[in-house]
C-alpha cells in the first residue's frame, strides 16, 4: 500500500533519496507524517473504507487533468462571449459545468467581475477553500498565515507585495471562501487583445489574476 | 498561462489529500466539518509560529484527518501508532530498492 504511487507517479515528485547510496543498506526511513499518512492508509483499507485505486486516481486528477488552464478557458470565453459572460454572472457553477468543469471544491461557484471601478480578490480566512475544478490545487501563498489573515484586513497592501497597484478611486473586494462557496475572479480583459481567439485569450490569464492576486497587463 | 508550480512537493502530501477526498466522497465526513476540523488544527498550529502555507500546512492536513478519522470511529488512535511504528520498523528491515512491505521486520 501506499508504494503504488513510486512507480506511477514516482515522475510527480522530487525523490531526494531516489538514488543509489551504498551507505544505506536499508530503505530510507519516509518522514514521520509520511509514516502517519501510511498508517491511516492501512487501517482505512484493512476496514473496506478506501480503494486505494480510487487514490491513484485522484492524485492523477489532481496533478494532470485538473488546472488553472480550466479557470483561464472559463474566463476566455467570457470575455468572447457575452451571452456566456451573462450567463456565468447568473449561475458560474451551471456555466461552468457546461464546459466540463464541476466536481470536488466546485459544487457552488460565484464568478467575480473585475471592472475599472472594483477589483476583487480571494481568500479563505479558515482554511484553503479554492475553486478546485477550475484552479486546481491552491499554492502555498494562498495556504499560508500570512495571506489568510492579512488580505481581509489590508487588501492593497498585501497587492501590492504582489505587484498590483490600483487606481485610488478603485474600491477592493475581498471574498471570503467557505467550505460551500468558492469564488473565480474574472479579470478584465486585456487592452492588445482585439481579434483573439479564445485559445489565445486563455494563454494571457494567469491563475493569480483568477484569485485576484495579479491584474493583466497590455498585451503586445 | 506561465508555468505551473508542482501541485504536491511529496508523495505523502498528494496521499494524506487524495485519502480526504476519497474519504468526503465516500461520504464519511461533510466538507465543511472537514473544514472546520481542518482550520482548527491549522490556527492551533499558527499559534507558536506562523505557517507558510506549505510543508506546515499538509502537516496540519495530517492532524485534521487523524481526528476526524478518530472523532467518528473509523480509526482508532492507538492502532494508527502501531501501525506507524510497523511501517518504521519494515523500512528498516528493508534493503534499500526493495518494495517495503508491512510485516518485513518479523520473521515469516
Amino acid at each position: 500500500m501506499g508504494l503504488q504511487y513510486a512507480g506511477k507517479l514516482a515522475h510527480l515528485f522530487a525523490m531526494p533519496h531516489d538514488f543509489d547510496d551504498p551507505d544505506h543498506a536499508h530503505s530510507v526511513l519516509p518522514p514521520d507524517p509520511a509514516l502517519r499518512v501510511k498508517a491511516l492508509e492501512t487501517l482505512l483499507e484493512r476496514k473496506g473504507l478506501i480503494d486505494p485505486a480510487a487514490l491513484d486516481e485522484i492524485i492523477d486528477t489532481y496533478a494532470h487533468r485538473v488546472g488553472p488552464q480550466n479557470g483561464a478557458a472559463v474566463v476566455a470565453r467570457a470575455w468572447d462571449e457575452p451571452e456566456f459572460a451573462e450567463a456565468l454572472k447568473q449561475d458560474a457553477t451551471a456555466a461552468v459545468r457546461d464546459m466540463g468543469f464541476y466536481g470536488r471544491q466546485g459544487e457552488h461557484i460565484v464568478a467575480v467581475f473585475n471592472t475599472p471601478g472594483q477589483h476583487n480578490m480571494v481568500v479563505c480566512t479558515l482554511c484553503s477553500c479554492y475553486p478546485w475544478p477550475l484552479l486546481g490545487i491552491p499554492p502555498s501563498w494562498f495556504k499560508s498565515d500570512a495571506y489568510r489573515s492579512r488580505a481581509v484586513r489590508e487588501p492593497r497592501k498585501v497587492l501590492a507585495e504582489f505587484g498590483v497597484k490600483l487606481a485610488d478611486d478603485t474600491k477592493v473586494r475581498v471574498w471570503d471562501s467557505t467550505a460551500e462557496i468558492r469564488y473565480l475572479v474574472i479579470p478584465e480583459r486585456p487592452e492588445g487583445t482585439e481579434g483573439w481567439s479564445q485559445e489565445q485569450l486563455a494563454k494571457a490569464v494567469t491563475r493569480d489574476s483568477m484569485v485576484g492576486t495579479d491584474v493583466l497587463g497590455a498585451q503586445s | 498561462m506561465r508555468a505551473p508550480e508542482p501541485v504536491f512537493e511529496a508523495p505523502w502530501h498528494a496521499q494524506v489529500f487524495a485519502l480526504t477526498v476519497h474519504l468526503h466522497a465516500q461520504a464519511a465526513f461533510g466538507w465543511p466539518e472537514w473544514t472546520e476540523q481542518f482550520g482548527a488544527v491549522l490556527a492551533e498550529h499558527g499559534v507558536d509560529k506562523e505557517l507558510d502555507g506549505g510543508e506546515d500546512y499538509f502537516l496540519a492536513w495530517v492532524e485534521a484527518l487523524e481526528r476526524i478519522c478518530t472523532t467518528k470511529e473509523l480509526a482508532e488512535a492507538q492502532v494508527l501508532a502501531q501501525l506507524k511504528e510497523g511501517w518504521a520498523r519494515a523500512y528498516l528491515a528493508t534493503p534499500h530498492g526493495a518494495v517495503v512491505r508491512l510485516g518485513a521486520d518479523e520473521p515469516e
